[in-house]
């Protein structure tokens, strides 16, 4: 009853390319999710049949310097202008940054060239200068989440699992968390806008389950850059996260999805810490609420081996949600790597509890 | 325990769904005029004890209207109960009885107890 | 006199310079887009700062169209006014055109669409709603949230669609203050044990017998002000209505729950003033007519014939309304006697 029912999102419809992607990787998604960047691949090429370029010369978008104000913006425009010069020379015009930082900032820096002209001039310049490259301004800058959004019904044809619960047959609850750099700055690039996007809840809605409205929906997840980035300051990352999840309890969410590296991390492991600090678990089993990304919740629906996209690397397990999904899993397998070798088993909390014995 | 280098931070929000509200009307019983305050500040401007002390006779006030009441006994005992702040109000707040009466209330509450 | 004049707009300034007109023994058509006459205050049960039923001031100025000089044609919009030589030609859809030799401009105001302000949650929410639909409600004497319950908190809203550039609005709609404290009042008598909040930037109480009423819905009726702007509204478990802002005075962030949330919509020009405005160059600022000049010159545009009266121009009250509507009278009449 409180989902979205008048649906305004309608309004803030985005432009978001067909295929020919150019694929920017995430500075940290690949150490902490690391399944959720080769599943989007896999996602576009082997389900969807899109060509999407993955390129070994990439590196960072400074996002995170940037936004901890230790990078300053010409130094900004000038390396994403080297990532733009790279997907020309992939010639390709498609631009998909995997992180919702790394789309602010790309969205950020096309609107300044955009609005003026001169730091435009002054980038080419400086480019180069420093490396001899020319680049284009991509024609089209989507998240992959806009992506999976765009096919998430052809998608749902190929799913094996729906967002239901298997043995009662009633829909998941959901809980969505959009990073800030999708919408906050330009709520245009948002589909659904920045106050209700409906990236994350169109996905969940269409794929079976029922996104969970509840009053700090629209609160920051914690992460937020300075107020992690400093030691001192992180009791007040914690303490933004609890305020969600102490806000979210009573509607007992199945899971919480997000699209951006930083909630999905500080979501996930800030559950571990809150419990460590203050003996809490807003689930009823003490296990903590599993937090996915939406490339690994796609990857599941469409039956990819749990392990393969990574599920082990979370802090909160999710055998809980893959039972209620219904969804098969070896547990012997789970810290077999891909190569086949033995990748260790974590440390076991002493609060928060795991299915696993470390 | 673990040393975590940091502390969960406490919420600073003025939440008005658990915050004492009623208190207030022990309050107004006393003191009706006191609902008529708009917060100006002029009794604070020409307090006496405002100049040498951290004592703030508009934030006291405001503090009790919202049911925070921590460390607010230790301000009231700094006024000098001498009712310049009355003469000035622009809407004829009673205001030393609103810190007599105050005191009263917060000493019932368990904060600091004054015999009478 | 054998002269005509147009009147678009059968709200209280069209209805208020028309009577005027006729009592000069000049002839008005009074056009209306909509079936009745009277407008925006159709929508209001009781008005500020007196507690007036606003029926008695509808039927007051309805029969005063009863003189036999006033022609009052609904269901009738006008999309096009211009002058030819000395004339004012109207015409609407169906390409019907009137005639005469002076136009008043009384298009009026539309409220502020409050979905606009999507982190308020009107039309997303059941318990959020507007000023307009509290008058609505009032109208049965029964304030009820959308499950039906009496309320036992309540919050008014200032300044939704008002002093906020981004919604375009720099200015301050003058009315949506008083109106707050009213609402505040009528909803404290239905439900005396009910907390009432109002939040506000700041409480602009400008007309006479406004400050006493405020004060009295203070002293009275302990209805709480809360000096900040609420920046976000989201629902509860129980379909309730969380709301955020800061408690500027004690300088703390500040959350609350409540039963009910009233956004005060402001005034903005309604389509028709743009439109009509736009077409005679005589567009203002936010989309509303400009008058010549501020002073003696404010019923009257660049355009000789073409006089504006009431909210088209800027928002005004009703008795502010009136008042120019009889002042725009006398400038008409000024034009007509020294015109052929």
């Amino acid at each position: 009853m409180n989902t979205i029912k008048k649906h305004f999102w309608n309004e803030y419809q985005k432009e978001i390319a067909n295929d020919n992607y150019y694929y920017e990787r995430s500075c940290i998604r690949q150490s902490f999710f690391p399944g959720s960047e080769t599943a989007f691949l896999k996602i576009l090429r082997d389900e969807l049949g899109k060509k999407i370029i993955d390129d070994q010369h990439q590196h960072t978008c400074t996002g995170i310097g940037y936004h901890s104000d230790i990078v300053q913006f010409d130094t900004t425009m000038t390396i994403c202008a080297r990532l733009f010069s790279l997907m020309s020379d992939n010639e390709l015009k498609n631009f998909v940054p995997s992180c919702v930082t790394s789309f602010g900032v790309f969205t950020e820096v096309v609107e300044t060239w955009n609005q003026f002209p001169e730091e435009l001039e002054k980038t080419r310049k400086f480019l180069r200068e420093a490396t001899g490259r020319e680049f284009k301004i991509p024609e089209n800058i989507a998240h992959p989440s806009d992506i999976i959004y765009k096919y998430r019904k052809e998608l749902k044809q190929k799913m094996k699992y729906q967002l239901v619960n298997h043995k009662t047959g009633k829909p998941l609850r959901v809980v969505e968390h959009t990073g800030c750099h999708y919408g906050k700055i330009f709520s245009h690039h948002a589909v659904g806008g920045a106050e209700f996007p409906q990236v994350l809840a169109g996905m969940i809605e269409e794929w079976g389950g029922e996104v969970i409205d509840y009053p700090e929906r629209r609160h920051c997840c914690g992460f937020g850059f300075r107020q992690y980035l400093v030691m001192a300051n992180r009791g007040y990352s914690v303490a933004n996260t609890k305020k969600k999840f102490e806000s979210m309890e009573e509607y007992k969410p199945d899971f919480v999805l997000t699209n951006c590296p930083g909630c999905t991390m500080f979501m996930d492991r800030w559950q571990y810490t809150i419990a460590e600090m203050e003996g809490k678990t807003y689930d009823d089993n003490g296990m903590g609420i599993p937090v996915l990304t939406y490339e690994e919740l796609a990857g599941l629906l469409l039956g990819y081996n749990p392990w393969d996209l990574g599920l082990q690397v979370h802090q909160v397990q999710s055998e809980s949600l893959l039972d209620k999904i219904g969804i098969a899993y070896d547990p012997a397998d789970k810290f077999i790597g891909k190569s086949g070798k033995f990748i260790g088993i974590p440390e076991k909390p002493e609060i928060l509890k795991v299915d696993y014995d470390g | 325990m673990k040393n975590w280098g940091f502390k969960i931070s406490k919420p600073r929000v003025l939440d008005f769904d658990t915050a004492n509200l009623d208190a207030y009307n022990r309050l107004i019983e006393k003191v009706p005029s006191a609902h008529r305050c708009l917060m100006c500040g002029a009794c604070t401007a020409t307090c006496t004890a405002n100049l040498h002390t951290t004592f703030n006779f508009r934030n006291c006030h405001l503090m009790f209207r919202r049911g925070q009441f921590e460390g607010l006994a230790e301000e009231l005992d700094k006024c000098m109960l001498c009712g310049k702040c009355k003469l000035v109000c622009p809407r004829g707040v009673n205001t030393r009885a609103i810190i007599y009466n105050l005191r009263i209330v917060l000493s019932d509450l368990n904060y600091k107890k004054i015999e009478l | 006199m054998d002269k005509k004049v147009l009147i678009i707009g059968g709200g209280p300034a069209g209805i208020e310079t028309a009577y005027s007109l006729a009592l000069q023994d000049v002839k008005v058509v009074m056009i209306e887009k909509d079936a009745n006459v009277c407008g925006n205050i159709q929508n209001w049960e009781k008005l500020f700062p007196d507690f007036k039923d606003a029926e008695e001031v509808r039927k007051i100025l309805s029969q005063k169209l009863n003189h036999p000089n006033i022609e009052v044609i609904t269901n009738t919009e006008i999309k096009n006014l211009y002058p030819q030589g000395n004339l004012w030609f109207a015409k609407n859809d169906d390409e019907r055109i009137f005639e005469a030799n002076a136009a008043l401009l009384a298009t009026g105001f539309e409220v502020f669409d409050a979905k606009r302000k999507e982190e308020l949650g009107y039309g997303i929410y059941d318990n959020v709603i507007t000023s307009a639909d509290f008058e609505k409600m009032y109208k049965s004497r029964k304030i009820l949230t959308a499950e039906g319950r009496v309320p036992q908190r309540i919050a008014f809203l200032n300044c939704v669609g008002s002093r906020d550039e981004k919604v375009g609005n720099h200015y301050c709609s003058r009315v949506c203050c008083i109106n707050a404290v009213k609402q505040a009042i009528e909803f404290k008598e239905l439900v005396p044990d009910a907390k009432a909040y109002c939040f506000y930037m700041d409480m602009r109480m400008a007309g006479q017998f406004y400050e006493e009423l405020y004060r009295k819905s203070q002293e009275k009726y302990g209805v709480t002000y809360i000096r900040g702007r609420t920046s976000e509204a989201a629902v509860t478990r129980d379909n309730r209505i969380q709301i955020k802002a800061e408690d500027t005075l004690s300088a703390l962030p500040m959350k609350m729950t409540v039963d009910l949330l009233v956004l005060m919509v402001g005034i903005e020009a309604s389509a028709g003033t743009t439109l009509l405005s736009e077409q005679n160059d005589v567009l203002g600022l936010y989309g509303f007519a400009k008058p010549l000049g501020l002073y003696s010159e404010d019923n009257m545009t660049t355009k000789p014939g073409l006089f504006l009266a009431g909210t088209c121009k800027r928002p005004l009250t009703l008795p502010e309304t009136l008042a120019d509507a009889r002042s725009a009278a006398t400038d008409i009449i000024k034009y007509l006697k020294t015109t052929k």
